[in-house]
């Protein structure tokens, strides 16, 4: 496969699972506003500020906006063209990638992407926002539940398949730090310090937008219990969102690529792979809390940059030719 | 739909021999519009541009600086060609590809057609596309032109002429089959006793045909699609072929040279490439040779060539074939190199470089259309009869300072066939033409796809088919038979 195309595909599915994300965050939240009692313009801000900052672009949003409130940040993430992280930014650059690699995909799961792009840029889009940010939000998920259903119905187990699932997995653990980071202030050394009512309502919020509301409750009954949501949300074995599950299955892409043994490494990527797998695998939710929730959550992510950027160098980046140079050379034999 | 009061107005018209009298190979067509009534119509039309669209089968408008993708309007009623009429067109266009063969080979061998006096030196020796360095040099099997789309029209009595050949980059063949596809999901009922042809082999036999001209006969070649890349106009195309045929696209910069090897850049290294089908020009494939600030090209790809490392579809210097200077002579290659009178006529040309033509084309131009010997697409092009006065001028003092960048041709009244016409709600007669699609493998082995695109020029009274200036098209329909 050609390096180009890797990395195209990888940032296919990244974008797409960066724009599902990006949707559950905000569903989850403008639902969240309906729960509370006395909204003024500090407890509005005091909501919206964690989640901008969750996605990293607070600068940005800032130099956009005065102030997070629900107008101003579903803006920013949704419909903003200038932030390419936003919902329409992420589509588009996913339709992007994919035409670059439309002989790769299925016709159908370019289709959908392309259909879900129609959709975004037509009034069709801004009617069913109208009707309700829930539907609009349901939607792009529906598009991105659909790509994914489409990528394991349509696609060979091959390269394209192992490089579209590593940018999915990889895109979905980096989003599960930082959703959970939003709350990380509750989980300090001593958790007992914090909680109440509203505090219960953010943490079913977030296992709903990780759609594992279901999930957690077939595992701790009927108990929402922050260091438990915590621990489901980081170290499940099974629940395809968790941290854990994500690092394992990327860790398994990496090891397809190169055909290498689970148990060895062969580069750099699966090396900082197999050692992030190793420490969730050998750790608890206790060492999470012990650490600092947030500070524990920060490295993971630097990890996770960390192994995207050693992928990049081993599959996708190909030294720049120097033109000139190459020109001259090529010149010098003729 | 009914279509009595459809005018063909002195025109060749397709479908009607006459007003009311429908042409026997379109008269199944006819049964089946007759059974419609217009919403049903109007439905399957927009069924098939929501097609289109879904698919992403569109092309880039540059001068809109959004980059906005357009479909490519698509015309419902599809255009007929009786299996005769096929076997003519087949026999004189297999004959001129021959024939354009044999001369680029000539021309950069020995050049016995200019030293027996048959085409001046000078107009090949001049032509902007003429590629001098590469005089001497063999290409695999001798071929030039691989992949050719020669422009058909038809005149006043239904006579098909020879517009112009393209023999560098043709496109437009991903149309051929998206339309045929589209053509089948709105009329499913109506294929299996129509007797059409089906055309979509087409990426089976280009395949065969690249892996033909594979270095030292390789068993298992690699072939790759070279593109400009995603922003370029066909891109879909590039794309649609690499995909058809189960092969990369590649753009220049995921090439490289390394002892006159080409290589892809993959995730596993650097890998050989045997064939590309080129959809870059010549004059961006190498920048160590052409055009040094092309950034789409692979320096070092010409010195691949010439080694016989790598083989071209299509070779490089094939544009001075197009240019339509040579198109004047292209009669008189057919007599010189295969003894044979030409089967399709082309259309009449007078060359500005010639006194006695330059004096006759000076005279008229309000009455002539002047061409640039090395345009493409509909510019550089004067339409006299339609043009304002200072435009003329324009061109007369152009002519006068160049006349060897100039032909001239007389206006030529291309058919017409019923188009579906939105504003009006009804088919008028609207200009059509046809682009054919060429494989060559050698004088004996030469597949035609049996279809080809057919455009439209969807504006009442326009000439003018191409897609950047209003233009459709059809489906094209090969029969079995002639009814």
């Amino acid at each position: 496969m050609l390096s180009r195309v890797a990395d195209s595909l990888y940032w296919l599915a990244r974008y797409i699972e960066r724009a599902d994300n990006l949707a559950r965050l905000m569903e989850v939240n403008l639902q969240l506003l309906l729960d509370f009692q006395d909204l003024d313009d500090i407890k509005l801000r005091e909501h919206w500020d964690p989640v901008i900052r969750s996605t990293g672009d607070e600068e940005k949003f800032y130099e956009l906006y005065e102030e997070a409130n629900s107008q101003t940040v579903t803006d920013f993430l949704t419909f903003n063209k200038s932030n390419p992280n936003s919902v329409i930014g992420c589509i588009s650059g996913a339709r992007e990638n994919a035409r670059m690699v439309r002989d790769q995909i299925s016709s159908e799961l370019w289709e959908t992407l392309n259909n879900c792009y129609l959709f975004l840029k037509s009034n069709d889009a801004q009617n069913v926002w109208d009707s309700g940010a829930y539907e609009f939000y349901d939607r792009i998920k529906d598009y991105s539940l659909r790509f994914q259903g489409l990528t394991a119905a349509t696609l060979p187990r091959d390269e394209c398949y192992d490089f579209l699932q590593f940018g999915r997995y990889i895109e979905r653990a980096d989003k599960a730090t930082r959703m959970l980071d939003i709350k990380y202030h509750i989980l300090l050394p001593s958790p007992q310090d914090v909680g109440g009512a509203e505090d219960a309502a953010q943490w079913i919020a977030l296992l709903r937008a990780a759609s594992a509301y279901d999930a957690y409750h077939a595992q701790y009954l009927a108990n929402i219990d922050p260091v438990h949501v915590a621990e489901f949300l980081i170290f499940s074995e099974n629940f395809p969102r968790s941290i854990r599950y994500c690092v394992q299955e990327l860790n398994a892409r990496l090891h397809n690529v190169s055909g290498c043994p689970l148990s060895k490494y062969s580069n750099d990527a699966e090396k900082l792979a197999g050692k992030l797998l190793s420490d969730l695998t050998f750790s608890n939710v206790q060492d999470v809390i012990n650490y600092g929730m947030h500070e524990w959550l920060d490295n993971c992510q630097e990890r996770l940059n960390e192994i995207g950027g050693a992928t990049y160098q081993a599959y996708m980046f190909q030294k720049p030719v120097d033109l000139a140079e190459e020109i001259q050379q090529q010149q010098q034999q003729q | 739909m009914d279509l009595s009061a459809y005018q063909t107005d002195n025109f060749f018209d397709e479908m009607f021999s006459a007003p009311g009298v429908v042409r026997p190979h379109y008269q199944k067509v006819m049964e089946r519009l007759q059974s419609l009534n217009l919403k049903e119509f109007e439905q399957k039309q927009q069924a098939v541009d929501l097609l289109f669209l879904r698919a992403g089968v569109t092309f880039t408008v540059y001068s809109d600086d959004q980059g906005t993708e357009r479909i490519f309007p698509f015309d419902l009623m599809p255009r007929i060609i009786p299996h005769d009429e096929w076997a003519f067109l087949e026999r004189g266009l297999k004959q001129r590809i021959v024939a354009l063969n044999c001369f680029l080979h000539d021309i950069y061998h020995e050049q016995k057609i200019l030293k027996d006096g048959v085409i001046p030196p000078s107009y090949v020796l001049s032509a902007k596309h003429f590629r001098r360095e590469f005089v001497g040099s063999d290409v695999p099997k001798d071929i030039y032109i691989h992949i050719c789309g020669s422009d058909l029209i038809r005149d006043k009595d239904g006579r098909y002429l020879v517009l112009e050949d393209n023999g560098r980059c043709p496109s437009g063949v991903s149309y051929v089959l998206e339309n045929r596809q589209a053509m089948r999901r709105a009329f499913p009922n109506l294929f299996p006793n129509a007797g059409v042809r089906a055309v979509e082999n087409y990426a089976d036999r280009l395949l065969k045909m690249l892996r033909n001209i594979a270095p030292r006969g390789q068993d298992n070649p690699t072939v790759c699609v070279l593109t400009p890349g995603v922003y370029n106009s066909a891109y879909f195309e590039h794309c649609f072929l690499a995909r058809q045929m189960g092969v990369e696209i590649v753009e220049g910069r995921d090439l490289l040279v390394r002892d006159f090897k080409v290589y892809m850049r993959t995730t596993k290294g650097l890998q050989q490439v045997d064939v590309l089908y080129r959809r870059i020009d010549d004059d961006y494939i190498d920048p160590s040779v052409f055009r040094p600030d092309s950034m789409l090209g692979v320096p070092g790809l010409v010195n691949a060539v010439r080694a016989g490392n790598v083989a071209l579809a299509n070779s490089i210097g094939t544009g001075v074939a197009d240019d339509k200077v040579m198109y004047y002579f292209v009669p008189k290659m057919i007599k010189y190199y295969l003894g044979e009178e030409p089967i399709l006529d082309q259309v009449e040309t007078y060359l500005a470089s010639e006194e006695k033509d330059r004096k006759h084309i000076l005279a008229n131009l309000d009455k002539l259309v002047v061409k640039s010997a090395n345009e493409a697409g509909g510019y550089g092009m004067l339409m006299g009869p339609w043009a304002e006065k200072d435009e003329i001028e324009r061109f007369r003092v152009a002519i006068e300072k160049n006349p060897r960048n100039f032909i001239a041709q007389s206006p030529i009244s291309l058919s017409r066939h019923p188009t579906w016409t939105p504003e009006t709600e009804q088919f008028e007669g609207r200009h059509i033409d046809f682009r054919p699609y060429i494989l060559y493998s050698g004088p004996d082995d030469i597949s035609i796809v049996p279809g080809g695109l057919t455009r439209v020029a969807l504006n009442r009274g326009s000439l003018v088919v191409n897609s950047s200036q209003g233009g459709g098209s059809k489906d094209t329909w090969v029969l079995y038979g002639n009814d």
